[in-house]
């Protein structure tokens, strides 16, 4: 029997370890499950900062869901202000939510942004047999009838997928905003699943939630919501040029804590830009749907601010904040 | 054929001496993972993937390894459910209500056995299906929208009533207690929270997993400590692993018939190996009727749902390969592992990168061997772990609880929130009320009413759309013809067989 309770502890601790390993390396905060997009950004440039020798030791992964990000937000702010060794995994949902106030008492001020190193530029996509050709279709038909058209979409209602849409048409001059259906489902790969299916008649959403469906001939793209064409999709019209003046990017980042040094914050600044500039980094982003957008340090901050300011007022404008 | 050639592919990738070994690791330790309470598959992959990074390995060997991890924990959660009574993982739930009362009646070998075997044939059938038919049945998950989903939530619900053998107004209340604990969390058709308190760790709503190992766990640990153990169900002996052959033989038709239902809700997103291995239960039930002595220590009460929620693992490959959209909680992890290795899953990878989808087909299929050997003959070495003396068992127990929470989110306060579902679940059993109804609720609960509201939404407020379509009106049919047959049958067979289910199960 002894032997059986050593072999028993034996594995508790063997497992206990397990999860607790490489304490003292750095560690970069998913604030989701994983799967997602921000714990794509931490696995995948965690990896690369090893690869490229940037760091000593492979950056620990840990995935801290809660509250949209929420939860690793508060958490950070609370207990680990001055960690230098940890890095969270960012987007523009973070801002969004931010300005939304949906982290509680949270501002942005309260930690630094590092940088963005690419973008998954906002789509609107239809079932291939859609009636709708260019998105001058589906904006007419929704001004003639809001209710013939619904959204789905990888975000819950007042989210930044349910705002592409919604920008779109205020940019068409369309104001009766809260008449467009929206549904919210669990991610960009279900929202395609339910627009191929003819539930809902357009799906908003990341470019990397689509290549494959777009590959496969299932979907087009009516839009997508950038400056310029991305690279490798330049067949997708933006809906810039189809008079829409409307950019919404999902871009892909890091924040530090609010309470370290400047030294602290340099050095994981260069450290970004390292990933940037590497080959693993454009392979990934190529491979990923995801579009260069390098805004790294101080710069990146000065620009989150002005985000955050805009989201602000557009979210009170369309209500979903007062 | 076409499928030989894959197959061969597959296995030229899957059958060198280095993947071999890594599948029987990942078996090993999958199974140790899954018949460990609070771990279950996803937390076991997710902690297992730093590794594989670690190691270096390429992408067919990380995917060889993590997925016989899965397929290991889903042969491992029911070793504890039939020895402890605590589910391995929240899809062997199902398995604690005939297993055991088996062990308890000194038939626990059998129990692992006949279990064990299911898993096999649940398993096996569903890796077969992933590969001849995988690129079509992906279609199916296009046929279900809101007002489908709704009707299957609709037709679990139905068949609740069943699920107690003594008090169906008690398994109804536990039912609604859990689809309240469900509605706490952001609203995500509003956008705005409910029932939180201002509190961002209940935003997210109440994780199953929570509430599971509370509900369970926890819950014996307080009986264990009230009885000194006594009365604690800790301590089941395991006496001599025999093949039951002819009670084996005489679930053949229920292993098949759950394998089809499992790997049906595997395949539907959002459904998953809880749904499979609860309806294939209540389907089983239904079948055996009264007379059939489910929960009471029956081979099929344990076959139907370790053949549905294996082969609904199996079944969750397919949405996760060929739409990218994972159907299970580890389902999610291993999509963001092939992300990771720059694989993206959609409707092209099978054309894209067949070395990798085969060999990983492949590796499943030797996996399962592996996994029926490790299970059936070689099951005593995993019961030994779970054998220790339960004073020393039960502080491991809720250690390892403890750890596994705390991987799910890195705060305390689902640990706080563990202990008051345990509390939660001493008061219940004292009180007689099942908790299996309480998970069910908290696990469907959310789902079900996102897509009513999407339904509503999608169709203006107008209640018909929820029978607009063959699919939804047949579940339709399914659901009310599961919630009426019973109340008939009970009528039928009244008495004796009541009565005789609850000389056995106390």
């Amino acid at each position: 029997m002894k032997f059986t309770t050593l072999k028993a502890l034996g594995t508790s601790a063997a497992i206990s370890l397990l999860a607790a390993s490489s304490v003292w390396a750095a560690e970069c905060i998913a604030p989701a499950n994983p799967g997602g997009g921000w714990d794509f950004t931490c696995r995948q440039i965690g990896k690369i900062l090893y690869d490229i020798g940037q760091v000593d030791a492979p950056v620990q992964v840990t995935n801290m869901a809660g509250a949209g990000g929420g939860l690793a937000y508060s958490t950070v702010v609370a207990e680990r202000n001055t960690d230098p060794e940890l890095i969270v995994a960012a987007s523009s949902a973070t801002t969004t939510r931010l300005a939304q106030k949906a982290y509680g008492d949270a501002t942005a001020d309260q930690v630094r942004f590092v940088g963005a190193i690419g973008a998954d530029p906002g789509v609107i996509v239809v079932a291939a047999d859609s009636p709708f050709q260019n998105l001058s279709d589906m904006v007419e038909a929704i001004k003639a009838d809001p209710a013939s058209v619904a959204f789905a979409g990888g975000s819950a209602a007042g989210g930044f997928d349910h705002m592409k849409p919604l920008q779109v048409l205020k940019a068409a001059g369309f104001d009766d905003i809260t008449s467009v259906k929206y549904i919210g489902v669990d991610g960009g790969a279900d929202a395609i699943t339910q627009t191929v299916g003819g539930f809902t008649q357009a799906m908003t959403g990341d470019m990397s939630e689509i290549v494959g469906f777009i590959k496969s001939g299932e979907v087009r793209a009516l839009a997508v919501l950038t400056e310029e064409r991305v690279p490798g999709f330049e067949d997708i019209p933006t809906a810039k040029e189809q008079g829409f003046d409307v950019v919404a990017v999902n871009w892909r980042g890091l924040y530090v804590p609010g309470g370290i040094s400047d030294e602290d914050f340099q050095k994981w600044a260069d450290r970004l830009q390292a990933v940037a500039d590497s080959a693993e980094w454009k392979q990934a982003m190529t491979d990923n749907g995801l579009a260069p957008f390098t805004k790294v340090g101080g710069d990146f901050q000065s620009w989150i601010d002005g985000v955050v300011a805009q989201t602000e007022e557009l979210s009170r404008e369309i209500g979903v904040i007062q | 054929m076409d499928i030989f050639a894959n197959l061969a592919l597959g296995f030229s990738v899957a059958l060198s001496p280095w993947t071999l070994t890594l599948a029987v690791i990942g078996c090993f330790l999958g199974t140790i993972i899954g018949a460990l309470p609070g771990l279950g598959p996803s937390n076991g992959v997710a902690i297992l993937i730093p590794i594989t990074f670690t190691l270096g390995l390429d992408a067919t060997a990380a995917l060889v390894l993590l997925t016989s991890v899965y397929y290991g924990a889903m042969y491992g959660g029911r070793i504890s459910s039939i020895l402890l009574n605590i589910p391995g993982d929240e899809p062997a739930m199902m398995t604690t209500l005939d297993g055991y009362p088996m062990a308890k009646q000194g038939r626990a070998g059998e129990a692992l056995v006949i279990s064990g075997v299911a898993s096999f044939v649940g398993a096996l059938l569903a890796t077969i299906a992933l590969a001849l038919v995988a690129p079509y049945l992906a279609r199916i998950a296009y046929k279900f929208g809101p007002a489908e989903y709704f009707a299957l939530y609709v037709l679990a619900f139905a068949t609740l009533g069943g699920m107690a053998s003594r008090n169906q107004a008690k398994a109804g209340l536990a039912a609604l207690i859990g689809l309240a604990i469900a509605t706490i969390g952001l609203d995500n058709n509003a956008g705005f929270d409910r029932f939180t308190g201002g509190n961002l760790h209940l935003s997210d709503g109440v994780d199953f997993l929570v509430a599971i190992v509370g509900l369970f766990a926890v819950a014996e640990v307080f009986f264990f400590i009230e009885t000194h153990g006594r009365d604690s169900a800790v301590g089941v002996k395991l006496e001599r692993v025999i093949v039951p052959w002819a009670e084996m033989w005489s679930t053949r038709w229920t292993m098949l018939r759950s394998s089809a239902v499992g790997f049906i809700a595997g395949v539907l997103p959002g459904a998953g190996a809880s749904l499979g291995s609860f309806l294939t239960y209540m389907m089983e039930k239904g079948i055996a009727g009264e007379k059939g002595g489910f929960g009471t220590g029956v081979a099929k009460g344990v076959a139907a749902p370790e053949a549905g929620n294996n082969a609904a693992a199996g079944g969750a490959l397919v949405p996760m390969l060929t739409l990218g959209v994972p159907g299970s909680g580890t389902t999610a992890v291993l999509l963001a592992v092939l992300m990771t290795l720059n694989i993206t899953p959609g409707p092209t990878l099978f054309a894209d990168r067949p070395e990798v989808v085969w060999g990983l087909i492949a590796s499943l299929l030797i996996a399962n061997f592996v996994l029926l050997l490790m299970n059936v003959p070689l099951v005593r070495v995993f019961v030994k772990v779970l054998m220790v003396p339960p004073a020393v068992l039960l502080p491991g127990v809720t250690m390892i609880s403890f750890v596994g929470i705390y991987s799910l989110s890195g705060s305390y306060f689902d640990l706080v929130l563990m202990i008051l579902f345990g509390v939660m679940g001493y008061a219940f059993r004292k009180m007689d009320i099942p908790t299996v109804p309480v998970i069910l609720g908290i696990l469907l609960g959310y789902q079900m009413e996102n897509n009513l509201r999407h339904a509503m939404t999608l169709s203006g407020g107008e209640w018909t759309y929820l029978f607009s379509s063959p699919i939804a009106v047949g579940l339709w049919i399914f659901a009310a013809a599961g919630f009426i047959a019973p109340i008939f049958l009970r009528g039928m067979l009244r008495r004796p067989q009541v009565a005789e289910a609850d000389k056995v199960t106390d």
